[in-house]
């Protein structure tokens, strides 16, 4: 099997899925239920990939825990996305010091 | 009131990216090690992340290769676990002004990733194609390279500096999602509700056998549905939609 003909086909298949919507969806969608799911889409689907993934990431679960309350009060307080993203990193660093 | 130029966007969007830059560049050295045992050389692990820009379907293909395994079980493979991608374009697309040119719509489609729909749809009012070229020039370099290091060294990153650098991509995540959830309390009710059913389906007999990728689809549809129907958005003077 070639390598470069993996790569090749991976690509092709990536970039397809991500450009046929942006490409074929070109005006605003009118229907209102259609509007409203895609509307919702990405909370849910970001909710969905943080919790419980970010707990599970970190050597200690603790730590994750500690990583994700920090980034939600940061974020409650209308702190910017380099800053919460940094404090929950070093929420993790910190603290797996003591819990690892 | 911001500066709406083409270049104060991608200034905006270089600064939003570093963050995901150095995520992706934890994640992308882990990967690296994938790819060698893949038998993949530095170089054509670089090229598959350049050009695919996603981590659980690079991680599908590493692993595929490493079997031997015919091509159309790769492309199966790529598309199932990119699924989740096409649901975020579609989203995307509603966010894009709908006189963006064909060219934009092609280049913003090449790196739809978790992370960078994440801070584009976080963008107040439309988006601005630049934002997101301007988080592309950091976050592809930040992911490819990052790869190109983890085949030439061929370990992974020491346990403590991963595990800290991980958890900044769902940093990034919050920062998108909570603002919006205090001001909205239909958002605050989906996201937490997103929270409890993600975390109740890891271990639900019915989810728990898919991957990752396929779970947050179906987790996705049916909750935005749910939420679409019991709660339809209003649109506003500015053309914004409002739930």
């Amino acid at each position: 099997m070639n390598i470069w003909l993996y790569i090749l086909i991976s690509a092709g298949v990536s970039y397809l899925i991500r450009v046929t919507p942006l490409v074929l969806i070109r005006r605003e969608i009118k229907n209102k239920t259609l509007r409203s799911f895609l509307y919702y889409v990405p909370y849910v689907t970001l909710s969905v990939m943080t919790f419980p993934a970010i707990v599970e990431a970190t050597q200690s679960p603790l730590a994750g825990l500690l990583a994700l309350a920090a980034g939600i009060v940061l974020a409650w307080r209308g702190k910017n996305l380099f800053q919460v993203a940094v404090a929950c990193c070093l929420t993790v660093f910190i603290s797996e010091w003591f819990l690892v | 009131m911001m500066i709406d130029t083409n270049t104060a966007w991608f200034r905006r969007g270089l600064r939003d990216g570093i963050p995901i830059a150095l995520g992706y560049f934890a994640v992308a050295f882990t990967l690296g090690f994938a790819a060698k045992n893949a038998g993949f050389s530095a170089f054509q692990a670089m090229i598959e992340s350049f050009t695919n820009n996603a981590s659980a379907g690079e991680y599908a293909v590493f692993s595929l290769a490493a079997a031997g395994a015919g091509y159309w079980e790769v492309a199966v493979m790529t598309l199932v676990t990119n699924a989740r991608y096409l649901l975020m374009s579609c989203s995307l697309s509603q966010k894009l002004s709908p006189d963006t040119s064909l060219v934009h719509r092609m280049l913003v489609a090449f790196d739809v990733t978790d992370e960078i729909f994440g801070i584009s749809i976080a963008v107040p009012g439309r988006l601005n194609p630049f934002y997101s070229y301007g988080a592309m020039s950091v976050a592809i370099p930040g992911w490819g390279i990052g790869t190109f290091l983890g085949v030439a060294v061929g370990s992974v990153l020491p346990l403590r500096l991963a595990s800290a650098l991980s958890v900044g991509l769902y940093g990034m995540f919050l920062a998108v999602i909570v603002p919006p959830a205090r001001e909205n309390r239909v958002i605050l009710g989906t996201v937490l509700l997103s929270f409890a059913v993600s975390f109740v389906s890891e271990h639900w007999a019915l989810l728990s056998g898919v991957s990752s990728g396929t779970r947050t689809i179906i987790l996705t549809v049916a909750l935005a549905l749910g939420a679409a129907v019991l709660f339809p958005i209003k649109d506003d003077e500015e053309g914004a939609a409002q739930p």
